[in-house]
């Protein structure tokens, strides 16, 4: 673009500028401290997953990824848990957005209490609830066996079980919140225009409803997807050591074996995948309706 | 607020543009001192850059503004002492009414007496008096487009930019709040410039008015000029209804499909011209012709009655269109009815067919 | 029963037609909240086992936590980690907000990645990253080290929520009260923050909450003196189940909602 000439020009430009870089400053802290707690020391375990032990770059660490089977085994893990967790969150938490969503909004409001007090309540001490829940002796074991519906203690914690439902739990508000309120967004015209014009209620649903509804879906499927392939503490407690997701590997790496290339390049490896994951679905879906979901 | 106190603002060479779009082209304005001049123009138009250039939100290119002998067009909003009466009004929801119009007050610093009389006062002014404690939520449209303006003249600024005001209030307090405001600004005497897109506020409310399209000024006059003498074609079609005939000025003769026309003024040279004609300026010709009146033969194609006037659609020889606005107490005429069809040559009005051009 | 034959929607499907969807809806809302609950009257129970309903009740693990010297010096921390997070995380969190409306600079888009990375980076990547950083700048264990790499994580929230406020903030206002003689500054305190102020006040809940709550960066630059509540918890659930974080859980959640509850009032309060 040429510039002006024409009285004040200058001066109008030189302003312009300085506006700019004012406005441009205040986001200087925050874009100070991202880069200096976040993409600097990403950017140092990129470059540590190519060194080998002697400094020397090397692609040993990757290597390694290929040739030991237990690598391949929490990759596969960590995918499978993510689906499944994924799936049981769409079965459920679609049912109940939509009778959220069909509910009036003062009773909604309240319901969602429901939803909002565990999605900010400690990961930490809801997992914690679902160890007391759910061990040999705890609560649901001791109930189910007075009332004599089984016999012998089940085991529903300490393994894939238990990891499956306090995922589930932890990432259940991260579907519901994005489809609800997607849900809410739909003019109720609509369905009256697809029963005007012939529809069944089912149908009605079926055509209009859920293709509507649809958007807020993907984005909270994607986001719980994404959220559970980065999961730790779940895993580690409820999984009772016979769960190695990803990011526990990558613990084990460096608390026990101060293996940091390794751990590194599994890290790149699941931050690569889950951008490959974000950048194919952001084809598909708006990413700020993503990021409006919600955060934890 | 005396008369003398308000500023005369000289705009010279404002350009603007985004991109490859030019939204202002070296816009040259002369508002006068205690003048209320009225930006018009369609949507796009550059009207509303203009005006918030005024105000100092929107930043030129290049160019001049100056309030009276000062140069502005670098200067900060806050430092520019203009009110601005904005199309959503902007009133503080957080504040009362009072509050509201004491804000201008506070940032200057006046006492706290001082500005419970001015506040009183400007609400006074505005028609309100005593709504102080009032909620803004709790005001109608009207009463927030006056709050809003009292807002905007408490401190008493010497420029007044208003940014479509009216056009959130319905038909009749639109007309309404037009003649209040003009009376207003009699007593006030501020320098205002006001945007609208609307022809007929424009037209009851300016000292004068600039005709804006795609950046550039077409032209800017009194309503009565504007409206009876357009320079260009676009203005005459922009501001009332108006439809242009081709006619023919051969050695100070004018005809119109062989048809001789007595005109006003004689056009300074021959060829071709437009003859502009406005429906309510035109009338229908029952038995004897008056003298002074030019008649045109017209076939009618539709007629329209409107309440307080009938429209009647005729098409001319070679086949133009026009429009006649008659009163509605008259005769029906049917469609197919052949009609003469009077113009006085005192309100004829020619533009050169090359000025035409849009 | 009347209601059950009424139409639930324009449809014309009837409520009792959908029964088994309000059923499993509320079975649903009952998983989400029951483990929440639940921890609440088995800390107050007198037995190790954690049992329910209990048999006795006591304080027992309440006193055995304000008893311990270890669990208090890692509330105190995590409390002054979460205060010191929320202050920073709203400040900076805000600023950054507001400056991305304002401007519209063309590098808008670029700039609220960056800044919103946080949220999609897997946060164990993050924490080892941090850790081997801190241990070279030696920030392991500091309080300091602990806040920004806990504000780094608040930022991204504190931006969500008040950015969409700004969308729904009329500009117009900060151009009115500017044209009144305002400076931009003046401006921004006196119009624009009193009307997204209920937007600021969730924010800075929530980055109080990221950090109280965060577990997986506190793990791996926390410790010693400066171990955070949540690092010491994980740690004793790993070992065994100590009835003691039963207490601590409830306390947490008291915390939580009162916080909740807090910014949700405030909000009513000012749409009201």
């Amino acid at each position: 673009m040429s510039h002006p000439v024409g009285p004040n020009a200058e001066g109008l430009r030189r302003d312009a500028l300085i506006e700019r870089l004012a406005l441009f400053s205040l986001t200087g802290p925050a874009l100070l401290l991202v880069t200096v707690t976040m993409l600097l020391p990403v950017g140092w375990l990129f470059w540590l997953s190519f060194l080998n032990d002697a400094g020397a770059f090397s692609l040993e660490h990757y290597h390694r990824m290929l040739v030991q089977p237990s690598y391949g085994r929490a990759f596969r893990m960590t995918f499978e848990i993510s689906f499944i967790t994924t799936a049981i969150c769409i079965v459920l938490g679609y049912p109940l957005a939509y009778v959220l969503s069909q509910l009036p909004r003062r009773a909604a409001n309240i319901c969602m209490i429901a939803v909002m007090l565990p999605f900010w309540t400690s990961l930490l001490v809801r997992t914690y609830a679902w160890l007391v829940l759910l061990q040999r002796q705890g609560v649901i074991n001791s109930w189910g066996m007075k009332l004599g519906l089984w016999d012998t203690p089940l085991a529903l914690v300490h393994n894939l079980n238990g990891t499956l439902i306090g995922m589930v739990h932890i990432m259940l508000p991260f579907l519901v919140l994005p489809v609800y309120a997607s849900m809410r967004a739909i003019d109720k015209d609509y369905l009256k225009a697809a029963a005007n014009l012939g529809a069944s209620p089912t149908r009605a649903f079926w055509l209009v409803f859920l293709p509507l509804s649809l958007p807020g879906l993907l984005a909270g499927s994607l986001m719980v997807f994404i959220l559970c392939l980065g999961f730790y503490v779940t895993p580690a407690v409820l999984g009772g050591g016979k769960i190695t997701m990803v990011a526990n590997r990558i613990a084990t790496d460096i608390e026990l074996f101060f293996n940091w290339g390794a751990a590194s390049s599994l890290g790149v490896v699941l931050f690569i995948l889950t951008g490959i994951i974000l950048y194919v679905a952001s084809r598909i879906v708006r990413l700020d309706r993503l990021l409006g979901g919600g955060g934890a | 607020m005396a008369r003398d106190a308000a500023l005369p603002i000289t705009v010279r060479q404002l350009t603007k543009s985004y991109g490859t779009l030019r939204v202002l082209d070296a816009v040259d304005v002369d508002v006068q001192r205690g003048e209320f001049l009225t930006l018009l123009g369609p949507s796009g138009s550059g009207k509303t850059t203009l005006l918030m250039m005024l105000a100092g939100f929107v930043r030129p290119d290049c160019g001049s503004i100056r309030f009276g002998d000062r140069e502005v067009i670098r200067l900060e909003p806050h430092k520019r002492d203009v009110g601005m009466v904005f199309q959503n009004y902007a009133l503080f929801p957080h504040m009362d009414v009072a509050a509201n119009i004491a804000f201008p007050l506070k940032l200057r610093g006046v006492s706290k007496a001082e500005t419970a009389q001015r506040v009183e006062q400007a609400l006074e002014l505005v028609k309100l008096g005593g709504y102080g404690a009032r909620r803004i939520d709790q005001l109608s449209g009207g009463q927030r487009q006056r709050i809003a303006l009292a807002r905007a003249i408490v401190f008493e600024p010497r420029i007044l930019l208003m940014d479509e005001p009216l056009s959130a209030l319905d038909k009749q307090l639109r007309e309404h709040m037009q003649i209040e405001l003009r009376q207003l600004h009699e007593r006030l005497g501020m320098t205002t410039v006001y945007v609208t897109h609307d022809q007929r506020e424009a037209l009851t409310m300016s000292d004068r008015i600039a005709v804006i399209d795609q950046g550039r000024i077409r032209q800017i006059d009194t309503p009565k000029v504007i409206y009876e003498r357009p320079s260009n074609r676009f203005v005459a079609e922009f501001i009332g209804e108006s439809t242009f005939v081709t006619v023919d000025v051969r050695a100070g003769e004018c005809t119109f499909q062989g048809i001789p026309l007595a005109l006003a003024s004689q056009p300074a040279r021959d060829g071709s011209h437009h003859l502009m004609i406005r429906p309510e300026r035109l009338t229908i010709l029952e038995d004897a012709t008056p003298a002074g009146v030019n008649v045109l033969p017209a076939t009618v194609t539709a007629a329209i009655y409107q309440g307080d006037s009938v429209l009647v659609q005729a098409s001319l020889p070679g086949g133009t269109m026009v429009s006649v606005r008659t009163i509605a107490s008259g005769r029906m005429p049917s469609i197919g009815e052949h009609l003469r069809v009077g113009l006085k040559a005192s309100e004829t009005y020619l533009l050169p067919a090359d000025e035409s051009a849009a | 029963m009347s209601w059950l034959s009424r139409p639930a929607t324009d449809t014309h499907i009837t409520h009792g037609r959908r029964l088994w969807l309000y059923v499993l809806a509320g079975l649903i809302l009952l998983f989400l909240m029951l483990p929440t609950l639940i921890v609440i009257p088995m800390s107050f129970s007198e037995s190790q086992y954690l049992e329910f309903p209990p048999r006795e009740w006591s304080l027992r693990w309440y006193r055995n936590y304000f008893n311990s010297t270890a669990w208090m010096q890692a509330t105190v921390t995590s409390f002054k980690a979460g205060f010191l997070t929320m202050i920073v995380a709203t400040l900076f969190g805000t600023m950054a907000a507001y400056g991305l409306h304002a401007a519209r600079l063309r590098f808008s888009g670029l700039i609220l990645g960056i800044l919103l990375t946080p949220i999609i980076v897997p946060v164990i990547l993050v924490g080892i990253g941090i850790f081997y950083v801190y241990v070279k700048i030696k920030l392991v264990n500091s309080l300091i080290g602990l806040v920004l790499a806990h504000t780094m994580l608040a930022i991204p929230i504190v931006m969500m929520v008040v950015s969409s406020a700004l969308k729904s903030f009329d500009m117009n206002q900060e151009r009115v009260a500017r044209s009144l003689g305002a400076s931009r500054i003046r401006a921004f305190f006196l119009v624009t923050l009193p009307q997204i102020r209920f937007s600021v006040i969730s924010g800075a809940v929530l980055a109080f909450l990221t950090s109280f709550d965060e577990v997986i960066v506190s793990l791996f630059v926390s410790g010693g003196a400066n171990s955070t509540l949540t690092r010491n918890m994980f740690n004793a659930l790993r070992d065994q189940i100590d009835p003691t974080i039963a207490a601590i859980s409830t306390l947490v959640v008291l915390l939580t909602s009162m916080l909740l509850a807090i910014s949700q009032f405030l909000g009513n309060d000012q749409h009201r």
